[in-house]
């Protein structure tokens, strides 16, 4: 235990040094929050929801700042790499699981206070909710998203030697991931087929897994959307300490 | 009983054998030395005793411990400096050297303790809560000496260890390296282009060279393997020189080189006047003529047949620095 919070306390002060990341990465939010927000929100009538397109999106933005923040934060370990400080961790008398399971709760602890910075901000902008449980739903959630996406990263980022690969997994998997998964758009309205492909998509369930807490509604079960991500979480968690054990320097 | 004991430990990397059948032991309380030139395998050896890297065939163990079955407790045994950078830059020297304490179980009190110890000594305390990335390359390196030595490890490896450093700085280590060896018996094998320092630090040196041991003792009796002094002769008409001399019945060692020629022999003032006369009487022009003591390096060149510079070393330091500033 001593040790996975050493390792999650060296990320949470990595990430607040490097404000200049922390804010770069509230600006892609905050641009599709207020382009599309604003932008559709008088254009695109959401039936059943009080808080109009504006609201609708804001847990698919939120989830999209997770998502990113945690995939680059498990991927970082390749940069660990490089600098040679993985090195110095790997030699330790410590076991593969607990560096992993460092990394993913220091990722996860980053990711979600990113999710709550942009919450805030669209608390601040007018967007109005007041169910309180409502929030510790949705944090829920956003952790569950945090934990599996960083353990997703430092799966990815075992496998890989530099930073090459890592525009090519941005485009062909971070991205899909995001633009399937309801985020933007109500599933329901879908065609069955692409349907059936955003329901395979995790994040769809964090999405509405937020949007339940947040909203009060969601079109999947809440029991469904809390079973599924947790499975996939702890499936993450197994496949990313599994590749990270074979990591070699 | 042995601190290390290796056995026929081979390194491929692919086709190519960076690390060829080694075996050696060492004893507690050595301090021991690999020197060799680039790409010799020293880096290589190193990762495989700390379990960076898994050998390819062969075995060795740590402080009684099987590098491959018991890698836990080798890691438990071991400090290790690495060769290239390990510090995490975007934190400050203390927070390195915090984490390392914690990674490794030392209580706070005592960690703190030893952080401001080591800190002291490597005269980085005043500048202990600066953030790594606006340290000097010698800085760094110091930086990463004291965080190798917090655990007080029982065996203590130290690839390189002062590369890049002022000689003062330098000095000061090499006390700090002997006096953790005598006073705590730590064990210590450490690589170096440094002749001086393998001389100075070392209880006994291996000379490897494309993966294998070419020569392994004190340096003492690796310097008596030449046969006593050394003489090193600058000529126009080397060839014909090295047979001339080679008839002296004397001379325990003659070797022809790119530019010179080294003569082992004893009491080499002694016999000054007959070598220049034999020169004289072949008509062989002598550009230079030279006598000293042997040292490492003349033992270098003689197992070898190769040079290893000193510059070797700084060319290297330079590299260091470079890769470093590619990086950001
Ligand atoms: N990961 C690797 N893949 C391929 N070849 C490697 C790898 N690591 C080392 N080598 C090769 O193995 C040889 C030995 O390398 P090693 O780093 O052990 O040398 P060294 O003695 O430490 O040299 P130096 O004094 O330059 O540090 C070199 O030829 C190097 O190119
Ligand atoms: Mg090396």
């Amino acid at each position: 235990m001593d040790i996975v919070y050493t390792i999650w306390l060296r990320s949470v002060k990595r990430y607040i040094r490097s404000k200049s990341r922390l804010i770069g990465s509230l600006g892609m939010p905050l641009f599709l929050f207020l382009v599309l927000g604003f932008g559709l929100n008088s254009v695109v009538v959401m039936p059943g929801i009080e808080q109009g397109y504006i609201g609708f999106i804001m847990p698919g933005i939120i989830s999209m700042s997770v998502l990113f923040t945690s995939v680059f934060a498990g991927i970082q370990i390749i940069w660990d790499k490089q600098f040679g400080f993985l090195k110095e961790t790997l030699v330790a008398p410590v076991s593969r699981l607990e560096i992993m399971l460092g990394q993913t709760v220091g990722g996860a602890t980053t990711a979600v206070t990113q999710g709550l910075i942009i919450l805030g901000l669209s608390l601040f902008m007018g967007l109005e909710i007041s169910n309180i449980p409502g929030f510790a739903v949705a944090i829920v959630f956003m952790t569950l998203i945090g934990l599996s996406f960083t353990a997703f990263g430092i799966a990815i980022a075992s496998r890989m030697d530099d930073m090459h690969g890592f525009q090519l997994i941005m485009n062909f998997v971070i991205f899909p991931i995001f633009g399937l998964s309801g985020a933007l758009f109500p599933i329901d309205s879908l065609p069955e087929w692409i349907r059936s492909l955003t329901l395979l998509d995790p994040l769809t369930y964090g999405v509405e897994g937020i949007r339940y807490g947040l909203l009060g509604t969601s079109q999947i079960e809440p029991a469904v959307i809390f079973g599924v991500l947790s499975g996939f979480t702890i499936l993450m968690v197994v496949v990313g300490s599994y590749l990270f054990r074979k990591i070699s320097i | 009983m042995y601190a290390i004991e290796v056995e026929n430990l081979v390194r491929k990397f692919g086709d190519f054998t960076a690390v060829d059948n080694l075996s050696f032991n060492i004893k507690k309380g050595e301090v021991f030395g690999l020197l060799g030139p680039n790409g010799a395998g020293k880096t290589t050896t190193m990762s495989m005793l700390s379990t960076m890297l898994p050998p390819s065939s062969g075995k060795a163990s740590v402080n009684g411990f099987d590098i491959l079955k018991d890698q836990d407790n080798v890691r438990k045994s071991i400090g290790i400096v690495f060769q290239d950078q390990s510090l995490d830059e975007e934190l400050t020297a203390y927070e390195n050297m915090d984490f390392h304490g914690r990674l490794y179980r030392i209580p706070k009190n005592t960690r703190q303790k030893k952080i401001t110890e080591l800190l002291k000594l490597v005269e980085l305390y005043d500048k202990k809560d600066n953030l790594v990335k606006t340290y000097s390359g010698g800085m760094r390196r110091r930086l990463e000496i004291a965080r190798g030595l917090m655990h007080e490890p029982q065996v203590l490896f130290l690839d390189e260890p002062t590369l890049g450093l002022d000689p003062q700085t330098r000095n000061h280590l090499w006390d700090y390296i002997d006096k953790l060896n005598k006073e705590k018996g730590i064990t210590i094998i450490l690589t170096t282009h440094y002749m001086e320092e393998a001389d100075k630090l070392c209880h006994r040196i291996a000379i490897i060279d494309r993966g294998k041991i070419i020569a392994m003792n004190t340096s003492e009796n690796l310097k008596n393997d030449i046969g006593g002094d050394v003489i090193t002769i600058i000529s126009p008409e080397r060839d014909a020189l090295y047979s001339a001399i080679k008839s002296i019945p004397e001379v325990k060692s003659i070797e022809l080189h790119d530019s010179s020629i080294t003569i082992g022999i004893q009491n080499a003032e002694k016999h000054v006047a007959h070598i220049v006369n034999v020169a004289s009487a072949n008509n062989i022009e002598i550009n230079s003529f030279s006598i000293h003591k042997p040292t490492l390096e003349d033992v270098f060149l003689h197992f070898t047949g190769r040079t290893i510079r000193e510059e070797e070393a700084s060319s290297k330091d330079k590299m260091r620095m470079m890769r470093k500033a590619g990086r950001r």
